[in-house]
């Protein structure tokens, strides 16, 4: 295999954090290469250099023999590297032939564009219609537009940044078509992801990284996950457990609901029915954008309903607003860390009061008690390992895991009779997502009901007793979560949303 | 009260000249906010220009040039509140609101001598025969230059947004500047320029104020316009075509008011007065009555700070 891209002793720093310590490595022609590592690792900051966003500080990137030194995303683009962004660098009131459009160096007229597009993206197996308004599209779907931009390129090297975390089991399975044709056809890949299993079946090469250094590498399909697991995280991972308990009387009880979103480009909620029963976990699934926001602002309140809609004890709660909930010990974590579940630039006790005031009696005739929230504060950075100098930082000093297990941790620690979470370890590294799902765990062990909305199947395999899975606003019928395969899940997600696969 | 005082032809003429300053300063402040900018110192930026393309015009003796020293002066103005907003990272809201004040602090200043002095006149355009046409004639065809200039901006900002990729890169910037910045574009750069090109446009409404429409110097002469042109882009949902309308619209509503002023109706002088911002703010609320599909049309960025995070 001749080499494409060598990387030679790329260093990258930040203040107070090296991104990248002397990395190198070599990526073959056609060869599909997975870059490994935890959220920090240095993974983004090392194809963000590739991509020419970043500088480099010191050292340099060959590009079949030539030296490559990409000032701009245009000039690698000009030299074959093109990119598929983690988060999607789309344009919602956009068409997609517009999007393609702004991704291209000289793009045809629009009406050969859409034509092209039409052409490749059937070539491929992923059909897209060039007129269509981006902020409709699925997440599947927007993903395709990304790569189709991509492919009109004729990229000799395709950088993918987990492309595989919006997708349900059955897209992952055509995007890996589509991905081994490119790779027959002389196309590498350079493919970022922290699911192992994924690597193993798709990569020829592994690149583990670990704090900004390369710490080994290694054939994906020689290894196995906990093997790999190790490689990237560096010590043994704490396996989640819990005692199964029989689940109690039925606590919380939807029924017949359905919601418009607040939001242009959201998604309705379709006449959801569930029920939670006392020291129970529901996990929620579903492809990102299928209603989950929605469904968590109907169950904390911040989305009134009709009354009957939402039962706490067959009591009907649903016209309430999140304090009266909180009251009742209806809680909620939402997904969004900075701005949804904290005020960033409030201190952590400031944050603690926000939700917790009712439950925890830190408000006087509407005076603040300070030291009893300061102590609250403390007591959940004490119990959740919060990493933090202490509680009079400000939430957005506080790095994601960090503050997750703070947003968490508070809501845990008001001794809820219901939790609701989105996405509780969304961009957490390993051992803090493990230490954050015992925490669930252990609360349902004690006899509350949980409902874990995640897009991680595989955390919510290991946590959930049942399963559903949201899908365009709709919930399918929750199932036990033992002995669900991938195919089962997949299919309640919705399959593979019309995808074809390539031939 | 005398109705048939109103010359019905006459008032139609006036309602192009009217309309034309708010219609500049809309179609500026309307590319501004494609681009995800919102820049509240619409009124400060038309004052600024008012008395540039006044003052160097009576100092030429030449309204053209007064034109484009008040192009100059509005887009000189706008570019200090790019600066802050843009490469100091300022809150677009407070800095907007500052430049107001210190447009209108800055023009009363520069003006003090030019009080009471009488502009050189600006030549209507010689369409020849066009204006010959009866009725049509005197409505539409007897105006200078920055009447059609400002018709054929419309045009153009509506084609280049729609048609071009230039205007697809303004959009783009506009709706998603962290998309926009990952595919290489320069969001900080392309922002300036739609912020120059506001407040040149906003500049050239002024001068068209103080050298066309009044014709003089008075301190605070744009009486509020800059914030009408303001609240008509909002209303018109960024689209080009109804910013016309909305500035026509209140046009038509002022000129009107003044003659039935002129006229005595028995309508107390305050109501008259401010049915020119009702009327236009009422109609154009009505037509983006529909907030779903008007939050479509929103750029998304808009006001948001841009901080390229690497």
């Amino acid at each position: 295999m001749t080499e494409l891209l060598t990387i030679d002793g790329l260093t990258k720093a930040y203040p107070g954090v090296v991104a990248n310590d002397d990395v190198s490595f070599a990526i073959g022609e056609g060869e599909i290469h997975a870059l490994l590592g935890e959220n920090g690792a240095g993974k983004s900051t090392l194809v963000k250099m590739i991509y020419g966003l970043v500088k480099p500080d010191s050292g340099h990137m060959t590009l079949r023999g030539a030296p490559f030194e990409p000032a701009e995303p245009r000039a690698a683009r000009a030299a074959g590297v093109a990119m598929v962004f983690q988060h999607f660098s789309l344009f919602d009131a956009l068409n997609v032939a517009e999007n393609i459009a702004l991704g291209m160096e000289n793009p045809p007229a629009q009406r050969q564009l859409a034509a092209r597009i039409r052409d490749v993206s059937e070539n491929y197996g992923l059909p897209l219609d060039p007129d269509r308004t981006v902020g409709d599209l699925s997440a599947g779907e927007r993903q395709r537009v990304e790569i189709i931009r991509c492919l009109l390129q004729d990229p000799k090297l395709l950088i993918m940044d987990e492309p595989t975390s919006v997708l349900t089991p059955q897209e992952v399975e055509i995007l890996f078509t589509t991905l081994r044709k490119l790779s027959a056809e002389g196309t590498a890949i350079l493919y970022i992801s922290h699911k192992l299993e994924e690597i193993r079946s798709l990569c020829d090469t592994a690149t583990v990284l670990r704090l900004g250094k390369v710490v080994d590498s290694c054939n994906p399909r020689e290894k196995s996950a906990a093997e790999l697991a190790e490689m990237m995280v560096g010590t043994k991972l704490h396996v989640p457990n819990r005692e199964r308990t029989e689940p109690g009387d039925v606590l919380l009880q939807v029924t017949a609901l359905s919601l418009k979103s607040a939001n242009p480009f959201g998604t309705t909620l379709k006449d959801i029915s569930f029920t939670v029963r006392a020291g129970e976990i529901l996990g929620i699934g579903g492809v990102a954008g299928n209603g989950q926001d929605e469904l968590l602002a109907a169950l904390s309140g911040e989305a009134p309903t009709p009354t009957g809609c939402v039962k706490l004890n067959g009591d009907g709660v649903g016209h309430l607003g999140p304090n009266p909930r909180r009251k009742i010990a209806i809680l909620a974590a939402p997904e969004e860390r900075l701005g949804h579940a904290a005020a960033p630039d409030m201190s952590l006790t400031e944050n603690a009061l926000l939700t917790a005031a009712i439950r925890e009696g830190l408000v006087n005739r509407g005076f603040l008690k300070w030291p009893a929230a300061r102590g609250f504060a403390e007591r959940i950075i004490q119990a959740f390992d919060v990493r933090t100098p202490g509680p009079a930082n400000a939430a957005r000093s506080l790095s994601g895991g960090n503050l997750q297990k703070f947003v968490i941790g508070r809501e845990v620690l008001q001794r809820p009779d219901v939790l609701v979470v989105n996405q509780p370890t969304w961009g957490v590294d390993a051992s803090a997502a493990a230490a954050i799902r015992q925490a669930l765990l252990d609360l349902a062990g004690n006899g509350t009901a949980v409902i874990v909305i995640s897009q991680d199947l595989d955390e919510l395999l290991e946590v959930s007793d049942n399963f559903a899975a949201l899908n365009e606003g709709r919930l399918s019928t929750p199932r036990p979560a033992r002995g669900l395969t991938m195919e089962e899940i997949g299919l309640m997600m919705g399959g593979a949303h019309d995808l074809e696969v390539a031939e | 009260m005398d109705l048939s005082a109103i010359n019905p032809l006459v008032l139609m003429a006036s309602i192009m000249v009217a309309a034309t300053p708010i219609l500049l300063a809309a179609i500026g402040e309307l590319v501004v906010e494609k681009a995800g900018v919102l820049n509240l110192g619409v009124e400060g930026m038309m004052i600024t220009g008012a008395i540039c393309g006044f003052a160097i015009a009576v100092e030429t003796g030449s309204p053209t040039i007064g034109f484009l020293a008040a192009m100059a002066g509005g887009a000189i103005l706008s570019l200090v509140f790019g600066f802050l907003t843009q490469v100091l990272m300022s809150n677009q809201v407070a800095t907007g609101l500052a430049l107001t004040l210190f447009g209108l602090g800055l023009s009363a200043l520069m003006g003090q001598s030019y009080v009471g002095v009488k502009p050189p006149a600006t030549d209507k355009l010689d369409l020849g025969p066009l204006a010959d046409i009866p009725v049509l004639g005197r409505v539409l065809f007897q105006h200078d230059l920055v009447v059609y200039l400002s018709l054929a901006l419309v045009l153009v900002v509506w084609a280049v947004l729609k048609y071009s990729r230039a205007g697809l890169i303004l959009r783009a910037v506009g709706e998603n500047h962290d998309a926009a910045h990952a595919l290489g574009y320069k969001v900080i750069r392309i922002r300036l320029m739609a912020i120059a090109f506001g407040g040149a446009c906003a500049g050239l409404g002024g001068a068209y104020l103080s050298l066309v429409r009044v014709p003089q110097w008075t301190e605070g002469m744009t009486a509020g316009a800059g914030w009408i042109a303001l609240a008509i882009v909002v209303f018109a949902s960024w689209k080009p075509g109804r910013a016309l309308l909305g500035a026509y619209l209140f046009g038509g509503v002022t000129v009107l008011q003044l003659n039935l002023q002129a006229a005595g109706v028995a309508v107390p002088v305050e109501y008259l007065s401010m049915s020119p911002y009702l009327i236009t703010i009422l109609v154009l609320v009505i037509m983006s009555a529909d907030r779903s599909r008007a939050a479509l049309n929103a750029p998304a960025s808009l006001g948001r700070i841009f901080h390229a995070s690497n």
